[in-house]
């Protein structure tokens, strides 16, 4: 509804109004970013709270008089949430707009069809939120934006967890679509390697309606842990079977990857059916995280957001959007130029600081460390979003640093 | 691993799962059964009335009196559309079939869009009491949301056969469906009874839609998922057979969750879709079919 | 007569071979990428929907399965490259003897189903073609694969300029076939069939094999269309190369652009995929859809025979005011 067009054009505004305080740097013209993002189609919703987060950065960076004294510019095109749309978007961007900086799309999909390009024409690209996407191109001014690290530290951080509270098994149920399968490999291979010993393993279409009977099959395998890699409408599908079936008094922990729990509408709707579960999410209002800048941050998002009827949370995405624009404030202020070979090499070998913590990046673009969170949903109550705000809903497990509780467990019994 | 328990498991939640699927389909057995109109747009109304009826559910009205509550408001709205496919397609005659089925492609689109822009592309659930609940039934346990899309597909097939067979203006609409120059000539004016049959179409879909949202999580182009399964339920049925389309909608369900539960969910859309495959090749008429 | 078809002809062959050296020619001079990348994907459609028109437009078989043929065009290139690296004509030609294969097999289809049946037989195909894909570990399954190009060969100085004029050429071959089919006794035989397929058959047209020829030709051209796709992307995914948008774009384009004559279904690709690829780049939102919604009902509304019959009725207004 809102992008493109009327983000720039706010843009303008205010490049004009701060135009006036600083009459001879704004002749320059504004530095430019371009990228596209998931606006309509399945990937929208994060698409769009992503977008507000780095929106908020261009005005706050704005609003200290830009980047090397130009005012900053965002380029937004809707890619569908299709990996079809991006090649011709992020040609446009480079050829016809003619960005100085270029940001990937939020999600995997979209992103990497121009992980080649941005390769072959050796470009700086800043990920958002995608998922081992430079395993084969192996580009190296790829920056990611996730708090995932190595590909394996999720699946591993949930599977400590369990064996800690002394689980053996595991079920493994993901979603046949690609960055749920791609998890739900890895968390085959560590369990492997743990010798914990896989009893169910099942992958189901994305069209699948109803759970219960999946939940009947996980039920009788009588595992310890169950991993499970979901979409949001599957997720809300399995926890409602769950509750309405029972999952067993053997299962110690449930979830690890479920995608969805971590939106504002789907944890309203889902309510107290979220005890127990132990998830990964990137960033919660725990006191542990609370960085320079955070809570400001939060307050211009939400207003935004509840403008825009985005996401009104939005812990998930928006910080990480802000962060990408942090590093690159950074990044740029150091080197004093643009050229992205400078830049890179300053992203790659500094440690910088962000809202959601500092953040040190790995030769492969992805961070040196995980800092993927599991927590524990714990005394949610319905149709009530604001109790999400408060900390002490999502107890963070992992990783130590920011431990704010132990794991209740069984499953069975976390739940009430 | 295999076990007799989790077989019949399958089979029942299956029975249920198919009925769901048979009352989301049963609006388009109507208007493309009966009617011949290449309704595409039937999942994309199926869609609106489930945010219908999540935004009747903040006025805490329970799901399925929204549902109620809607079918007025579509009964008009079905009318309003087959109106315009009449003037514009039906009354000048030949070649109907491929630019109906592009008109209600873009009514299909036009719908989805409109549900972005008003409510945005989050994913909606509504709440009542008997979501979140099971029951046992010959020791096992069956979600109550699916019991009562049971019941109400049930409910939706015997009312419409017996309005079909028993009552003046269903037998015409039958009548309609058969023959539409037979009926001109006893008198009756064909285009309106059809109109009235959209009309009942489309009301009835106000009610799957609340049954859509009670059993799954609703965003705004759910529709697309939606087109090949209400098809290949009426299909599969034969054109217009609402007891069929029941039983169509059931042998996909089971089919779908034995597939599911005992081979590998991953190949259960594979297999429904071959099966329809193979009725359209063995019996074109579809299983119950005239 | 006979000069003036010749004639008619040699103007076709003409314009083609000037299409050719135009793209070739922009190749060459134009440094700005963009214009291949949005032309390549303006092409792919012209190709998309010239093959849907043989059968939906001539034979009034509507297929809905054009993504199917499409995500299969995409995973035979995907597949050659995995296992032998095969170089792109050859996943190419190999694409077009797999969708003609295929078509072939909806081809029989058609034996027993007619209008809507048919159409909604090939919706099962699209579900249980991308089921199968999804399900195939070695082309990359739900996960997707990322591809990577080989170095592109000169005198192109890129691989999407390269990728432009194979569309080009794919674009001419397409269109000769498809007013081949329209000029000859291919295309009678089919426009009987789509007026009334009992009295053609009655009358001794031999409606079976034209309509498996129509199929096997319009399936190969729509697996060809798919086939460079692998490599424009460079990524593929079974969600993306099945999409649904295939289907729905090549139906609309042609309906938009006029079913009755080649020109048709590329001046309605030509329309539909320049103001999506516009639209994408300047409103960039949800209106990209209402557009096509609002495109979609207005012309079977207010002008089914599409740009073509406007063009007519304009024609024929103009002749006669004229003295």
């Amino acid at each position: 509804m809102k992008s493109g067009r009327i983000h720039r054009r706010t843009a303008v505004a205010g490049a004009l109004a701060a135009g006036l305080a600083f009459p001879v740097l704004a002749q320059q013209g504004p530095i430019k970013i371009g990228m596209s993002m998931p606006l309509t189609g399945g990937l929208a919703a994060g698409g769009k709270s992503a977008l507000i987060g780095i929106e908020v950065w261009r005005d706050d960076i704005n609003a200290k008089g830009g980047l090397l004294g130009r005012k900053v510019e965002l380029i937004v095109y809707d890619d569908k949430s299709s990996a079809s749309e991006t090649p011709a978007i992020y040609s446009k961007l480079l050829d016809v707009d003619k960005v100085d900086l270029l940001f990937a799309p939020y999600a995997t999909v979209p992103t990497a069809p121009i992980m080649p390009m941005v390769k072959q024409r050796d470009l700086l690209l800043m990920g958002n939120f995608s998922f081992q996407v430079n395993r084969t191109v192996k580009h190296d001014k790829w920056f990611n934006n996730a708090p995932w690290g190595p590909a394996d530290s999720w699946a591993r951080g949930f599977i400590d967890l369990g064996m800690k509270a002394g689980a053996k098994t595991i079920a493994l149920i993901g979603a046949d679509q690609e960055f749920a399968q791609n998890l739900m490999k890895i968390a085959k291979d560590v369990a492997t390697e743990k010798g914990i010993k896989i009893v169910y393993e099942q992958s189901y279409p994305p069209s699948t309606v109803e759970f219960s009977a999946m939940v009947r099959a996980i039920r009788a395998a009588r595992a310890d842990m169950v991993f499970v890699c979901s979409y949001p409408p599957d997720s809300v599908g399995l926890l409602r079977a769950i509750n309405e079936i029972g999952i067993g008094d053997s299962v110690k922990l449930f979830g690890g990857g479920m995608v969805g729990l971590q939106f504002s509408s789907v944890m309203e709707s889902m309510g107290s059916l979220l005890n127990g579960v132990v998830n990964y999410n990137s960033y919660l209002p725990e006191k542990s995280m609370q960085f320079s800048g955070t809570t400001d941050f939060f307050a211009k998002y939400q207003k935004r957001a509840g403008e825009a009827k985005v996401d009104p949370l939005g812990y998930y995405l928006a910080p990480f959007g802000y962060a990408m624009g942090q590093m690159v404030e950074q990044a740029v202020n150091a080197t004093k130029s643009l050229d992205h070979k400078k830049l890179a090499d300053f992203l790659r070998s500094n440690e910088m600081m962000t809202i959601v913590g500092p953040i040190v990046f790995g030769p492969d673009g992805e961070r040196k460390e995980s800092a993927t969170l599991m927590a524990q949903f714990r005394g949610v109550t319905d149709k009530n979003i604001e109790q999400f705000r408060n900390p002490g809903k999502q107890i963070i497990l992992f990783p130590e640093k920011w431990k704010t509780g132990e794991l209740v467990q069984p499953f069975e019994k976390a739940r009430k | 691993m295999f076990s007799w328990e989790l077989l019949l498991d399958a089979i029942v939640l299956g029975t249920m799962v198919g009925c769901f699927y048979a009352a989301v389909s049963i609006g388009l057995s109507i208007s493309f059964g009966l009617l011949d109109v290449p309704n595409v747009a039937h999942p994309a109304l199926l869609v609106l009335a489930s945010y219908g009826a999540w935004l009747l559910g903040d006025f805490d009205i329970d799901p399925i009196l929204a549902g109620l509550l809607l079918m007025p408001v579509f009964f008009v709205l079905g009318i309003a559309l087959y109106r315009t496919y009449h003037e514009t397609f039906e009354k000048r005659g030949s070649d109907a079939g491929v630019r109906g089925l592009a008109f209600f492609f873009g009514i299909a689109f036009i719908i989805e869009v409109g549900i972005i822009m008003a409510f945005g592309v989050d994913q909606r659930t509504v709440q009542a009491f008997y979501i979140g609940k099971s029951i046992e039934i010959f020791d096992i346990r069956i979600p109550m949301r699916m019991v009562v899309a049971f019941a109400m597909a049930l409910l939706l097939s015997l009312a419409l056969t017996f309005y079909l067979s028993k009552t003046f203006l269903g037998r015409a609409i039958r009548a309609v469906a058969q023959d539409e120059g037979a009926l001109r000539l006893m008198g009756a004016d064909p285009v309106a009874i059809k109109q009235w049959a959209f009309g009942i179409a489309t009301a009835v879909v106000a009610l799957a839609g609340a049954l859509l949202i009670i059993v799954q999580p609703v965003e705004p182009t759910l529709d697309r998922a939606y087109i090949g399964r209400t098809f290949c339920v009426v299909v599969m049925a034969g054109l217009g057979s609402m007891s069929g389309t029941l039983l169509a909608g059931v042998i996909l369900g089971v089919a779908e969750t034995v597939v599911l539960t005992m081979f590998g969910a991953s190949w259960a859309p594979a297999i429904s879709f071959t099966l329809l495959l193979i009725v359209l090749g063995v019996r074109p008429q579809g299983l119950f079919g005239r | 007569m006979m000069m003036r078809g010749l004639g008619r002809g040699l103007g076709f062959w003409i314009g083609a071979a000037v299409f050719i050296a135009l793209a070739f020619a922009m190749a060459l001079t134009i440094r700005n990428e963009y214009a291949f990348f949005a032309g390549f994907v303006v092409l792919q459609f012209i190709v998309l929907a010239t093959a849907w028109n043989i059968l939906g437009g001539y034979a009034g078989y509507v297929n809905f399965g054009t993504s199917a043929f499409f995500g299969v065009g995409v995973y035979t290139a995907v597949f050659l490259l995995k296992a032998v690296a095969a170089p792109l004509w050859i996943q190419i030609g190999v694409a077009a003897l797999v969708g003609a294969a295929l078509g072939l097999g909806v081809g029989l289809l058609t034996l027993r189903l007619r209008g809507i049946f048919f159409s909604i037989a090939t919706v099962a195909i699209t579900i249980i073609a991308e089921t199968l894909i999804t399900n195939w570990k070695f082309v990359g399954g739900a996960t997707g694969v990322q591809l990577l190009r080989p170095p592109v060969t000169s005198p192109f100085d890129s691989y999407n300029k390269m990728l432009f004029v194979l569309a080009a050429v794919m674009v001419v071959i397409a269109v000769a076939l498809a007013r081949h089919v329209q000029n000859s006794g291919i295309g009678r035989g089919l426009r009987a069939i789509r007026d009334d397929e009992i009295a053609a058959e009655c009358s001794g047209v031999p409606t079976l094999n034209l309509k498996l020829v129509a199929c096997a030709l319009s399936g190969a051209l729509m697996c060809a269309a798919g086939a460079p796709s692998a490599m424009y992307l460079q990524f593929a995914d079974p969600v993306s190369a099945f999409n649904l948008n295939y289907s729905v774009s090549a139906l609309a384009m042609s309906l938009i652009g006029g079913t009755s004559h080649w020109i048709g279904p590329v001046l309605g690709a030509i329309l539909l995929a320049t103001t999506q690829q516009l639209l994408t780049v300047t409103i960039s939102s949800e209106i990209n859809v209402l557009v096509l919604g609002v495109m979609l009902v207005l012309f079977v509304v207010v002008a089914p025979e599409g740009i073509i019959g406007l063009a007519r009725k304009v024609w024929r207004l103009v002749r006669r005011g004229a003295p």
